[in-house]
């Protein structure tokens, strides 16, 4: 299992989805009435499990995987909301549970690794 | 198992291969769970065990069902499928360990993390398997215990 190596005990800053959306260049996909909503950790996976074992309740998500599934996960795991990286589009299913849901959804054409890295120097926090 | 008096009994029907549904039977459960009042940390640990193993349904087996239970003194989950059963069940429970196909992999599942999590989340675990027959997975969560 991955441990953080870091001995910081610094706080981590809460970002609204409005900043991030603005900091990650993301399209609102789902949720534009609910971009002042604060997150303080991520979690980064395309691993369901992951996400599941791993999420901190309230946590931002971040993922390649876009099917319906992911939708699924992110309200099991109760993740505040959803960015899809590399520029991949979620599908309409997943768009429709969001919605239902009420899981805001953005859409970055950063990868994985920017994403997390400018999140993490804004403050935020990993889940571990 | 235990003595708590039963509160409340509802079962799930889960269909194998059908991915547009899976985890219907979850949600369905964190909303009951939600509007009961329970604790939030109870609530995520009993919706991740019944989340992953009805996942396991889907994936693995032809049907089953999701059956929740709510004593006063505790959360009980059978999850219970017609299926090709699991032949080495330790094998199963190895972190890591998975015989998803790249159809369930590409849905972001079979890691060989689905029952460790069911097992970490519960106070007690059972599993019990028969091959070519079917698969029990049953989980208890003590109301009175912490995350």
């Amino acid at each position: 299992m991955r441990r953080e190596t870091s001995m910081s005990t610094s706080v981590g800053l809460a970002m609204k989805l409005a900043e991030i959306k603005d900091v990650l260049k993301c399209e609102v996909l789902v949720g534009n009435e609910n971009l002042a909503l604060e997150v303080e950790t991520v979690v980064a996976s395309d691993g369901m499990s992951e996400i599941l074992a791993f999420a901190r309740p309230g946590a931002l998500m971040l993922t390649g995987l876009t099917n319906v599934q992911s939708v699924r996960t992110a309200d099991i795991a109760n993740v505040r909301a959803i960015i899809y990286v590399r520029g991949k589009r979620p599908d309409e299913k997943a768009l429709n549970l969001a919605r239902k849901q009420g899981i805001p959804v953005l859409a970055t054409r950063l990868g994985m690794f920017d994403g997390c890295g400018i999140l993490r120097e804004r403050g935020l926090k990993g889940d571990m | 198992m235990t003595m708590g008096q039963e509160l409340l009994k509802k079962t799930y029907p889960v269909h194998g291969r059908n991915f547009d549904k899976a985890g219907e039977a979850a949600t369905e459960i964190k909303q009951l769970l939600k509007e009961l009042g329970l604790d939030a940390a109870l609530i995520h640990r009993a919706v991740v065990v019944a989340f992953e193993a009805e996942m396991n349904v889907v994936m693995y087996a032809s049907e089953g069902t999701v059956t929740l239970v709510l004593t006063d003194d505790d959360i009980q989950l059978e999850v219970a499928d017609r299926g090709p059963g699991i032949a080495d069940i330790a094998l199963a429970m190895t972190e890591g360990y998975s015989t998803a196909t790249n159809e369930m992999r590409e849905m972001g599942f079979g890691f060989g993390m689905g029952l460790p999590n069911i097992k970490k989340n519960s106070d007690v675990f059972h599993i019990d398997s028969v091959v070519n027959t079917g698969t029990t997975v049953s989980s208890v969560i003590r109301l009175d215990s912490s995350a």
